[in-house]
């Protein structure tokens, strides 16, 4: 028998909010050390390996410093997974890109001593900006389900694709009211599914922290705004939450 | 070779804590050259990414500051916004809320002391040989995990950056049903928790013994042990302090060492968490917690940072016990669905809420449309850090004289830290231990 895949866990820029999910898949966790051998997870085990045959990455980059470690992450890595949207794109952190310039963010939140070395920081970006990725796991957090079967077909030597149909598909299949009947824009309609409509299904818009689908039906999205008396303005307020380019509501 | 005295710790990236943070220890043949805790975590910037932002969109953001205390960052957010806009919420959004903060609570502690704290005190490197080696306790741990974070699945719509807590509502609500199931459970993982108590007492010989009287800081109220509302105290004053004049408590200032803020108030110092509110509040316990709290030997003020662990344990079975008491009121009330108006108003507002790892402030400034026009966000991890370097001041010190060597000092001082369950991430950021030679 061969011995069992060598998996690690890295985290750069974020809320280490999808590694907790992954503790969060809790007896399946136990189920899934039988399957792997996990060799490095800094948030829950001591120690250090050489090298991995798959490296699971989270968080964006917002620092040189943070490409060398990344750069020597993949040097020993055989397969790379960016998991969760600050890896895949920057997510969240992106929002800081927008002032006009680094100095500006670095004094909103540190003052005087803004221009500390070690305070330094560059406009966020996702790590494939920096290395190669095998792999992605997009959303805010990670769909504990959707990593679960990624993994196990990754683990089967399959190649693990993502939904690439708006969240609207999933919402109508649960046959929620539209939250555009209640007033609410919402960014279902340009947003990559996966989640199972998570946020419409609780009442509020989708706001695509999974990005958009490869190529998001913008004459459709512009029919809806046109139906319930909405600018395009609408969209593009929320669409930056989570790293989208605000192009795709042009 | 007198090694004895030379030792060189330089510790990059501790383990087994949430974030970055090193420790460094240098000692010359006795001497202490340098002691340091430092944060090297890349910072966010948070507070820069929400001015500009939609009043409604905030707590969305914010939220991502932790994702393990991202319900405790959602309320003190929508608690800032609600208090700069002068919007009240109903008792059943009060108490769903409530129910929320001791479903994370319970989560956080569960995993911190089960999963972080344990390994250390049967010296394995993590939870995993613990599979093996001792499966009852650890399936016990997934069953009481899995139902804190059941919990906050149902009530939140999702346990990590909850979806249904809005502004001055909530966008959906659990079925009595689903109460009556948590009931249920919660009811019966009173048992699992009495159990875990008692593993964690036959354990407790491990702690070690080390004791520095500091500052304790928390919220603090008199209808009960705060965790969702109150004023600011701390053991060093006798009156409280209003949660709006919080940057006199807190009084962040910026180290070299350090990418996350450091605080201190009365003292060169202060503590936040379990123990701070322990301290603080432990007269106000339930009964069943009060007892875990006597089994486990704390009884009254306790000046040992390893005890934030034990209090932990303690708040597990208080969060437990109030989310049953929480409950009950919403299976006796009509839960209703509600539709407040909201409207945006310009003001000023802060809102604070203990978290896991002690009490969370963010203060917002709006303008007239509801545009965030000015943010801050002070996290609990950040006011522990410069207590942590006083402790590792005190301790190296103590732990030379007793004759320890490099490796056994290094064990303590990552445990030591591990004991705070430090949230670096959201501190901005912070672990690491560098022993130098």
């Amino acid at each position: 028998m061969s011995a069992k895949p060598k998996v690690a866990f890295f985290d750069f820029a974020c809320c280490e909010g999808c590694q907790l999910q992954i503790a969060n898949l809790e007896e399946d966790v136990v189920a899934l050390a039988n399957l792997v051998d996990v060799v490095e997870f800094r948030e829950v085990l001591t120690g250090k390996a050489p090298e991995y045959d798959i490296a699971f990455v989270e968080g964006s980059i917002t620092r040189k410093a943070d490409e060398e470690r990344l750069k020597d992450i993949r040097s020993r890595s055989k397969q790379l997974v960016a998991y969760g949207q600050c890896a895949v794109t920057g997510g969240i952190n992106r929002l800081k890109n927008q002032w006009h310039s680094m100095d500006a963010v670095k004094k909103e939140v540190y003052g005087d001593n803004y221009n500390m070395p070690h305070l330094d920081t560059y406009p966020t970006r996702g790590i494939d900006k920096v290395v190669k990725v095998d792999l992605y796991i997009p959303g805010c957090p990670i769909d504990r389900d959707e990593f679960l079967r990624i993994v196990k077909e990754l683990l089967l030597g399959k190649k693990p694709g993502l939904a690439n149909y708006p969240v609207c598909v999933e919402c109508k299949l649960k046959e929620n009211i539209c939250l555009f009947d209640y007033g609410i824009v919402c960014l279902g309609p340009l947003a990559r599914a996966g989640c199972g409509a998570k946020c419409p299904s609780n009442g509020v818009a989708c706001e695509a922290c999974r990005g958009t689908v490869d190529n998001p039906n913008t004459n459709a999205m512009h029919e809806i705004l046109e139906k319930y008396n909405y600018t395009v303005e609408e969209i593009k307020k929320k669409i930056n939450i989570f790293g989208v380019n605000p192009e795709v509501s042009k | 070779m007198s090694s004895k005295n030379n030792i060189n710790i330089e510790l990059h990236h501790i383990t087994r804590v949430e974030g970055h943070g090193n420790i460094v220890v240098n000692a010359n043949e006795g001497k202490i050259e340098k002691i340091q805790w430092q944060v090297p975590e890349a910072p966010r910037f948070f507070e820069a990414m929400v001015v500009g932002r939609d009043y409604n969109d905030v707590a969305t953001i914010t939220s991502r500051i932790c994702g393990i205390c991202s319900i405790g960052h959602t309320f003190a957010s929508l608690k800032a916004t609600e208090a700069a806009m002068g919007i009240e919420i109903s008792p059943t959004t009060r108490v769903l809320r409530e129910l929320l903060i001791h479903g994370e609570t319970l989560q956080s502690h569960i995993l911190h002391v089960c999963y972080l704290v344990v390994p250390d005190l049967l010296k394995v490197n993590s939870v995993f040989p613990l599979v093996e080696s001792h499966k009852d306790v650890v399936l016990l741990v997934t069953k009481l995990h899995r139902l804190a974070n059941e919990l906050c699945d149902c009530v939140g719509g999702r346990t990590t950056h909850p979806i249904r807590a809005r502004i001055g509502r909530f966008s959906m609500l659990p079925t009595k049903k689903e109460l009556e199931g948590f009931k249920k459970r919660l009811t019966e993982a009173v048992d699992d928790l009495k159990k875990l108590a008692e593993v964690v007492q036959s354990l407790a010989g491990a702690i070690p013994d080390f004791t520095r009287e500091t500052e304790y800081l928390s919220l603090t109220n008199d209808s009960e042990y705060a965790f969702y509302d109150g004023l600011c105290t701390t053991t060093d004053i006798d009156k409280t302090i209003p949660v709006d004049e919080y940057k006199r408590v807190v009084n962040e200032f910026v180290v070299p060492q350090s990418t996350a803020k450091y605080g201190k108030f009365n003292r060169d110092s202060f503590m936040v968490g379990a123990l701070a509110r322990y301290n603080n509040n432990y007269r106000q316990l339930t009964p069943l917690a009060a007892s875990v709290a006597e089994m486990l030997g704390l009884t009254g003020i306790n000046y040992n940072p390893f005890s934030n662990n034990i209090a932990q344990v303690v708040e597990s079975v208080f969060a437990v016990e109030r989310a049953i008491d929480h409950i009950n009121w919403l299976l006796d009330s009509d839960l209703k669905l509600e539709n407040p108006e909201i409207k945006p108003k310009a003001g000023k507002g802060v809102g604070a809420v203990e978290v896991p790892r002690g009490v969370l402030f963010h203060g917002y400034e709006y303008d007239d449309k509801g545009t965030c026009v000015k943010a801050n966000c002070v996290i609990p991890t950040n006011l522990n850090h410069n207590n942590i370097q006083l402790d590792f001041e005190k301790m190296v010190p103590e732990l030379l004289n007793q004759g320890k060597k490099e490796k056994e000092i290094q064990f303590q001082l990552e445990m030591l830290v591990r004991a705070y369950d430090p949230c670096i991430s959201c501190s901005t950021h912070y672990l690491d231990v560098v022993f130098k030679k």
